[in-house]
This record gives structure tokens, C-alpha cells and sequence, in this order.
């Protein structure tokens, strides 16, 4: 983020004063806190219900049984790491907590595998490739439902929020394997 | 009865079941939860103005539509829709932003009409790239993630690409 907004904001009244369009622009600088507010409201009761059910499936122990069956899939991507090391473990939270859609959970995780991986594969300059494979992973959407998109375009007036979801799984699972491909590739040059 | 509708009742269903068969108090572990969700949708509305300020004046002065009409020839060729480029530009870079924007592009065209539907998608299936890979990277000694980075955003391109085709195929 850093200084895109104020490259924005210098772009918006240059423009403003070569087009004319000034007026608009102050009142834009009036109504958009207004804006966030609903934007924000429509998003917190959204959140609301999908982090009460996360929080169901994680005490219940549901979390922990889609970590158990993700284990050996993810095992195959990343090579080289022991099935019991703390790495692939903090790897696999990292990853269910990012299908579940828990942003604020799987950062940590991740930040803790990356740690890991620099531990049970010994610090260099350059990054191992589990470590760009972790990033990578974390770079694209793998959350299951996505439950942000739903809750602004519900409070957009669409007539079916979630309706998008095939279409979300579809390019997620496509992107993701152009992603690894890619990275795969890459790593060939080693 | 559509697959998203059945997928979302399922997996309210399955989470509520499980709860029960393992006996977990599943009113305080909701209530916990939401509670957290709330909170975490608060904590994320003065960033939110911060973007809305500078997408809102953006906007309003009409650079983001001459960029649209600049690029919509270009576009058009692979069938993107050319109102959905700049969330495509915004999306590795901020995800407070392009959420900002997706907002305003669902407004103005409607989430349930091709370009919403488009805006949608791709939003939801592509991450915020550039922060994601340097966060990452900050936690270890190794520097330099350009093939991650190369690969991430190689994957967000095939996003952009195939979020307008898959709507085109799905919804027609």
C-alpha cells in the first residue's frame, strides 16, 4: 500500500483540474468515509456468521481433521522435509487455515513455516524451493468460500451472493497450478 | 437449486454436525467467533477510508474512465471486460484498495451483470501478490524472492484471464 493512495490522490486533481471535473472530486473527498462505513458494516456481519461457524469447526476439532487429511497431499509438493518435522506441520496449518479462509490465522503459521524451512534447511542468500512454494501457495486465493466477495456483492443488491462460487473454485484451482508450474520451472535453473 | 446454494447449506450443516457429535458447546464457540469477525471488519475501516479517499477522488475526476476507454480496444481482443482492468492493476498491490474498488464497480454495474460477476471472481480468486511475497520473505535471511514473485504473478495473470471466460461459460 505505502504511497499508492497520495499517487492516486495527485493523479485524481491533476486530472480533475485539466477535465474540469474539481467539483466532483471535492465531493468525492466528503462521501467517501460514508462509503467505507456501509462497505464495512455490509462486511462485518458476513464475517460475523462465517467466523462463528470457523470457530465451531476449529473447537470442535473439524480444523484439526482437514489439517490430518491435507498432510499427505501437501507432503507431495513440498520435497525433501521429514513427514513428522515442525516444518511440514506449521506448513499444513498454514495451508487449512488459508482454505478455511482464516487470513489472520495462517499469516502467523506461514511466517513460523518460512522460519522452519530456514532451520531444517540450514539459512542462505538465496530462498530454498519450499520456501518459494510456500510464498507462491500464500500469494494465491486457495480460500474455499469466499466470503468477503459474497458480502460486498450482497450488499450490491445481488440477487445470489454466492452464486460466483464455481466459477471462483475453477480459476483459484487453475491460477494455483499455473503459479506452482511456473515456480517449478523456474527452480529447474537451479 | 444451484451448486454454490447446496455447497453453502452443506458446509453450514457439516460444521453444526460435527460440532454436535463431538459435543462441542457450538452456541459459545459461534458467538466467540463472530464476535472475533465483527471485530476484525471494524479493524479494517480506517485503511478502507484511506483507500476509498484516494479511489473515490480517482474516480470522480474521471482518470479511471479515460484509462478504461484508453485500454477497452486492447481488451476487448481477449474478451476481458475493459471496466475491470484497473481492479486487475489494483489487486496484487492492495487489497484494501481493490476491495474499495470492487465496491464501486458492483455499484455501478451491477454485481449480478457480466462485468460484476467478472469483478467478483477475480477478486476472490487472486490474492494481494506483492504484499503477500514480501512479508513472506521478510520473516527469513533469504532475499531476492523473484521467482516467487515471477510465479505468483504468473498465476494472477492466468486469473485475469480466465475469470472473464469462466463467467462467460457458466453463466453464458
Amino acid at each position: 500500500m505505502g504511497k499508492l493512495p497520495i499517487f492516486l490522490i495527485i493523479c485524481s486533481t491533476v486530472y480533475g483540474v485539466k477535465a474540469g471535473t474539481l467539483p466532483s472530486v471535492a465531493s468525492a473527498v466528503t462521501e467517501c468515509g460514508g462509503a467505507a462505513v456501509s462497505l464495512v458494516i455490509g462486511l462485518s456481519g458476513v464475517m460475523a456468521v462465517w467466523g462463528g461457524l470457523i470457530n465451531i469447526a476449529n473447537r470442535s476439532g473439524f480444523s484439526a481433521l482437514l489439517t490430518k487429511t491435507a498432510k499427505p497431499i501437501i507432503c507431495k509438493i513440498f520435497k525433501g522435509l521429514n513427514y513428522d518435522s515442525a516444518a511440514l506441520n506449521a506448513i499444513t496449518m498454514n495451508i487449512t487455515a488459508n482454505l478455511l479462509g482464516l487470513g489472520n490465522a495462517a499469516t502467523p503459521l506461514g511466517l513460523k513455516a518460512m522460519k522452519l524451512l530456514e532451520e531444517e534447511e540450514g539459512a542462505a542468500d538465496r530462498p530454498s524451493k519450499n520456501m518459494t512454494l510456500l510464498a507462491v501457495i500464500n500469494a494465491c486465493s486457495i480460500q474455499i468460500i469466499p466470503t468477503t466477495v459474497a458480502a460486498v456483492r450482497s450488499g450490491a443488491g445481488s440477487k445470489s451472493p454466492m452464486e460466483i462460487l464455481p466459477c471462483v473454485l475453477a480459476v483459484s484451482a487453475i491460477s494455483l497450478s499455473v503459479a506452482l508450474l511456473a515456480a517449478e520451472v523456474l527452480e529447474l535453473g537451479r | 437449486m444451484d451448486v454454490s446454494s447446496i455447497a453453502v447449506v452443506g458446509i453450514v450443516l457439516l460444521i453444526f454436525g460435527y460440532g454436535l457429535f463431538k459435543r462441542t458447546d457450538v452456541s459459545d464457540a459461534f458467538c466467540e467467533g463472530a464476535k472475533d469477525g465483527v471485530k476484525t471488519a471494524f479493524e479494517l475501516l480506517p485503511t478502507l477510508c484511506y483507500l476509498m479517499l484516494a479511489i473515490s477522488m480517482l474516480r470522480a475526476s474521471g482518470a479511471l474512465e479515460a484509462l478504461v476507454r484508453a485500454v477497452s480496444p486492447l481488451t476487448e481482443k481477449i474478451g476481458f471486460p475493459a471496466e475491470v482492468l484497473p481492479l486487475a492493476i489494483l489487486r496484487p498491490v492492495s487489497g484494501s484498495g481493490a476491495l474499495s474498488l470492487l465496491e464501486d464497480i458492483l455499484n455501478r454495474f451491477g454485481a449480478d451483470s457480466f462485468v460484476g460477476r467478472t469483478a467478483s471472481v477475480l477478486m476472490a480468486s487472486t490474492e494481494t501478490t506483492f504484499y503477500t511475497v514480501a512479508v513472506y520473505f521478510g520473516a527469513v535471511k533469504a532475499k531476492k524472492p523473484r521467482k516467487a514473485l515471477a510465479a505468483s504473478l504468473a498465476g494472477d495473470l492466468s486469473a485475469f484471464m480466465l475469470s472473464a471466460l469462466a463467467v462467460r461459460l457458466i453463466f453464458g
